[in-house]
């Protein structure tokens, strides 16, 4: 047992800059996750069996198989098949961002289930059409409702954008490999690189509950 | 002004209703009653078309609204709708439930929409309570909002289905006030009730439903009084 944090000290603003790097593409693809997700929502709970059916197939496949696999397959194969270089971040929003889509489909889905149908009848009534009724009445109750399993899937997106590592993408768990390989100590680099992920998974869960009290003052 | 003709409607293996026809005439106030499970509500819903008749027509104004091409939505902003459990939108204040339809579906400016509003919540006595969430209202006054909400739209006619059944007793009867006075402006209403005392005092006339079919109707005086029909006489018998 020799901790010696000392040497990792002139890392640590290379480390931090890690930080930026790792929110850039992961809020993109909480973004791209959430309005797909919603999207794909829609189609499941449509009466058109075609929409509902390629939505059934894209959360199928996406969830499916490994999301290193995915995060792979956009990197190292689609150039070979388009000739066109997908960038580290353009290919780790594509493969977060689509994955993370078909979770949030399902998660959203059972949320707007889970609402009253009498509140679609009573919009219904009232001559509302089909797209204010969803923005405006269905959707703010089912995300209310789902919210903490929104934030559970963010969180896990946080974390597991780690992964981004293996196409050399310079997020903070590739930024603490590096330092572990330049100063021969893995365990300082990784230790911290660990407390920078668990502090930005504490904010983003503070972050949820005060989006959720505000949700809750119709209760 | 409404009319039903040979309306029947099945769900699956059941049918709910039986080769009915009724119409109600401007500023009638008609009150559908029977037991549970005869068919009244999916009646009720049949005339907005919240449930589409298997077969038969209604009519509209003169107009056809079973037809497949009718736009629903157009038919359902002349008629206002009043469910036994509420259904006023939870995550919106009082004024905020009253004024949405009018502005999202009519097109009325917000200053508009929220005098329109507040007229009406003075209308059902909830002038103090604009600002509260429903959440935070008693069952009597969630009716009485749900009653403003569906007049906002200023409907030709309201249809109430079963409209105190979900309230605790001592709320009954301020809702059945404001259903009062409503039909004394002249307002067409079709109500389906278990209240047969509103029936009787409120309504032109009543329609009798049993096991899906429209058994008797008349003037609630005659129909209270020497019912026709042995089932009738039987679900009076049983109620009165």
């Amino acid at each position: 047992m020799n901790l010696d944090f000392s040497q990792m000290v002139p890392y640590i603003p290379f480390m931090l800059e890690g930080i930026w790097v790792t929110l850039k593409f992961v809020s993109m693809s909480i973004l791209v996750g959430f309005i797909l997700g919603t999207i794909l929502a829609l189609c499941k709970i449509t009466k058109l069996p075609i929409l509902k059916g390629l939505a059934d197939i894209y959360t199928s496949i996406f969830r499916g198989t490994p999301l290193i696999l995915q995060l792979m397959i956009f990197y190292f194969a689609v150039p070979q098949l388009s000739g066109y270089d997908t960038s580290p971040f353009l290919s780790a929003i594509l493969a977060f961002g689509l994955n993370s889509a078909a979770y949030v489909s399902e998660i959203i889905r059972a949320g707007i289930l889970a609402v009253d149908k009498g509140q679609t009848e009573a919009a219904e009534a009232l001559g509302v059409p089909y797209k204010p009724m969803m923005i405006n009445i269905i959707l703010p109750q089912a995300f209310k409702n789902i919210l903490p399993a929104l934030m559970n899937e963010f969180i896990t997106l946080t974390k597991e954008s780690a992964i981004v590592s293996v196409i050399g993408y310079l997020d903070i768990m590739r930024r603490a490999q590096i330092v572990g390989a330049d100063i021969y100590r893995n365990f300082e680099p990784l230790l911290f690189a660990g407390v920078i992920y668990w502090i930005m998974v504490y904010l983003l869960t503070q972050l949820g509950k005060l989006v959720e009290r505000r949700l809750r003052h119709s209760d | 002004m409404i009319k039903a003709t040979n309306i029947t409607k099945v769900f699956g293996e059941n049918t709910v209703l039986k080769n009915i026809s009724a119409s109600v005439k401007q500023g009638e106030v008609v009150a559908v009653i029977g037991p549970s499970g005869s068919g009244k509500s999916t009646f009720l819903r049949c005339l907005n078309l919240l449930e589409q008749p298997t077969t038969g027509e209604i009519f509209m104004n003169e107009q056809e609204i079973t037809k497949e091409k009718t736009n629903k939505l157009e038919v359902r902003k002349h008629i206002g709708m009043v469910f036994q459990h509420f259904h006023l939108f939870p995550h919106m204040t009082v004024l905020e439930n009253v004024t949405y339809a009018p502005i999202k579906v009519k097109g009325l400016s917000k200053e508009e929409a929220k005098k329109l509003a507040k007229q009406l919540l003075a209308k059902v006595g909830l002038t103090d309570k604009l600002d509260a969430y429903p959440n935070r209202l008693s069952g009597g006054q969630k009716q009485r909002v749900a009653i403003a909400r569906a007049l906002s739209m200023e409907p030709e006619i309201m249809l109430f289905d079963e409209p105190t059944s979900a309230l605790d007793p001592e709320m009954v009867k301020e809702v059945l006030d404001v259903m009062k006075d409503l039909a004394h402006t002249g307002m067409t209403m079709v109500v389906v009730t278990h209240e047969m005392n509103f029936a009787k005092e409120v309504a032109d006339r009543v329609l009798f439903l049993d096991d899906g079919v429209l058994v008797e109707g008349g003037e609630p005086e005659s129909f209270f009084n020497q019912p026709q029909t042995e089932r009738a006489q039987d679900f009076l018998a049983k109620i009165l």
